[in-house]
């Protein structure tokens, strides 16, 4: 178990080296120039030179690297271009709001989709059944801005039940955070209710149906939480789909989380900012992999870790 | 827990069996629906989808609602929403299958090559695969969109540079164990080449495999491009597209949320339409989940 840990660690870091390589390297080799974006239109060749070199962006792209690694090895991310702050601090302001944006979600994704995925289970072969599947893949197939700006026009605008956009308040978290789970939530559906089959199919439940057991009590105490189970371990995974959403849900809700973050520095080739947000989603990404799979063989002994 | 009766036989032909599936049906009925909007669209409107109409925006220079002249209304140019949605899906059908083939290829050919060789090739494409896993995808299309000057074939590369993972590592695992199976152990004893032996034995034994993930992935790229238009980042206008048809009207939003919703419908119904016959093909093509569920 160390030495697997171990191993799953190492190869973590080894791609988080890689994932950072690629994307310095990407963003070297691309034609957009940050200088000008700092030095703005009306600069002169002399002051866009002084930054370059004062910015260390005139070195060649080995020893700009080589410079970012070692100080990112000492918790230094680096300085924003535009923003005059470090990277570190103006992602860990953010921080926070992104995190609990994704507890709502999974919260919202888990409730819906095991919902439905029991009830398609349960009443599996019928048109409900039917229905539930077309709606898990109605959400899985939704776009989630549009998903985005219909909650807000609906529930905001036209209802009023809920702000417009912004942070602070729970009242504030619903809305985004339904449009980040409802993808999630299809695909939980789909895994819940094969897995609801599954185990409706065992000898236990067998047994217990023989016993005179109470179908309620059947369901809810024997078949659902062996059913919940291996549905779990798929949470670590969720999290890298989440860095992908939070770009556009927070940028359409104006959340002020890390994907707006990185947006705006998109926008403005903010460089730093760019490459500390995708190494921390990176980070979460490979975490959350490690996670899923450190959690199935506590979740179910029959699988051992090798 | 009241199963269906005893199972049916099921019918043989891919075709027979897809047709019995509900949901397949509607796939296929709303993917030839957009296929004849997007082929017959000069015959379907009368207008161009260029054409700001003299009399398509209100005497304060709103865009019309739906009904009249403009069945689905204008938009804030006065061009007519139909059109633009019409020829809109020339270029989701356009990316979504151009830059879902590219990706096909690009992952075949990783995932084949690794799963076939083995030793250090494979070792090192599917550690790049892994790489590639820790990227997030969205993100990744985002920053490579907004950083290249946007073109409708730059969509199509970046699309395709961060969706071919997926696949590449489904066809590698079944490229294993296909490779080590009895069938290919006899071949090259025959003295079959590796070509002759990638091509004629185990790329035909794939075949249902990718033309599931190719069917899924058509969704997700036509997900993929209209995030990146609604950005601003992916097809430019003038060129409809339907994320650009939002992204273009996105301020009139409160007052003209038709030209949110419609657009955002037909970007639903595509996506859909593709993952249901998608999810179709793998109950009926792949042999390991016939006859479950």
């Amino acid at each position: 178990m160390a030495g697997y840990l171990a191993r799953r660690l190492l190869q973590a870091a080894l791609i988080l080296l890689g994932v950072s390589f690629i994307t310095f390297f990407l963003l070297y080799v691309l034609p957009a120039d940050p200088v000008r974006q700092i030095a703005g239109r009306s600069a002169t060749a002399q002051t866009v030179e002084n930054i370059r070199s004062q910015l260390g962006l005139d070195q060649p792209f080995i020893v700009q690297y080589w410079r970012y690694l070692t100080g990112l090895l000492q918790g230094d991310m680096g300085r924003s271009y535009l923003q005059r702050s470090e990277v570190a601090d103006l992602i860990a302001a953010r921080l926070p709001a992104t995190l609990l944006l994704m507890a709502a979600a999974i919260a919202c994704e888990l409730v819906f989709g095991l919902t439905m995925g029991v009830l398609a289970a349960l009443r599996r072969g019928t048109p409900i059944d039917t229905g539930l599947m077309l709606t898990s893949f109605v959400a899985v197939s939704a776009p989630q801005f549009v998903v985005g700006l219909l909650l807000l026009y609906v529930f905001a605008v036209q209802l009023g039940w809920f702000p417009i956009g912004g942070y602070g308040t729970m009242a504030h978290v619903v809305l985004p955070a339904v449009t980040l789970g409802i993808l999630g939530s299809g695909w939980y559906a789909r895994m819940m209710r094969s897995s609801m089959i599954d185990v409706l199919r065992q000898d236990y439940i067998r047994t217990a149906r023989a016993k005179g057991l109470a179908r309620r009590r059947i369901i809810l105490g024997h078949a659902l939480p062996n059913a919940i189970l291996p549905i779990v371990a798929m949470i670590g995974i969720d999290i890298g789909i989440f860095m992908g959403g939070i770009v556009v849900v927070e940028s359409v809700f104006g959340w002020p989380g890390i994907g707006q973050l990185s947006w705006q520095a998109i926008q403005r080739v903010d460089i730093p900012i760019i490459m500390g947000v995708t190494l921390v989603s990176a980070c979460a990404i490979v975490l959350g992999n490690l996670l899923a799979d450190l959690v199935t063989p506590f979740i179910d002994p029959r699988i051992r870790i090798r | 827990m009241t199963d269906a009766a005893l199972p049916e036989v099921a019918p043989k032909g891919v075709w027979a069996r897809l047709a019995r599936k509900k949901l397949a049906l509607l796939g296929l009925a709303l993917i030839a629906l957009t296929v004849a909007g997007a082929v017959f669209a000069p015959i379907l409107t009368p207008y161009s989808p260029d054409t700001q109409h003299f009399d398509g925006l209100t005497l304060e220079g709103a865009p019309l609602p739906p009904g009249g002249a403009f069945p689905l209304g204008t938009d804030l140019l006065g061009r007519d929403l139909l059109t633009r949605l019409l020829y809109g899906a020339r270029t989701s059908l356009v990316i979504g299958i151009a830059a879902n083939g590219l990706a096909l290829l690009i992952g075949t050919l990783v995932g084949v090559t690794a799963g076939y060789f083995r030793g250090w090739t494979g070792s090192i494409l599917m550690r790049f695969t892994d790489l590639m896993t820790a990227f997030p995808a969205l993100l990744l299309a985002i920053c490579l969109a907004a950083i290249f000057q946007p073109s409708l074939w730059i969509v199509v590369l970046v699309i395709a540079m961060v969706n071919w993972v997926q696949t590449a590592r489904v066809l590698y695992t079944e490229t294993t164990s296909l490779a080590e199976r009895e069938f290919i152990a006899a071949t090259r004893a025959l003295g079959a080449g590796h070509g002759r032996i990638l091509f004629l034995h185990i790329l035909p034994h794939l075949v249902p495999t990718i033309i599931v993930w190719g069917t899924l992935g058509i969704s997700t790229t036509v997900l993929l491009e209209a995030t990146l238009s609604f950005l601003g980042i992916g097809v430019q206008p003038p060129i409809p597209s339907w994320g650009n048809i939002i992204f273009e009207n996105q301020t009139y939003f409160q007052s003209a949320p038709w030209l949110v919703f419609i657009p955002g419908a037909a970007i639903l119904m595509l996506a859909l339409s593709f993952n249901l016959v998608g999810d179709a093909l793998r109950d009926v093509l792949d042999p390991t989940e016939r006859g479950r569920t």
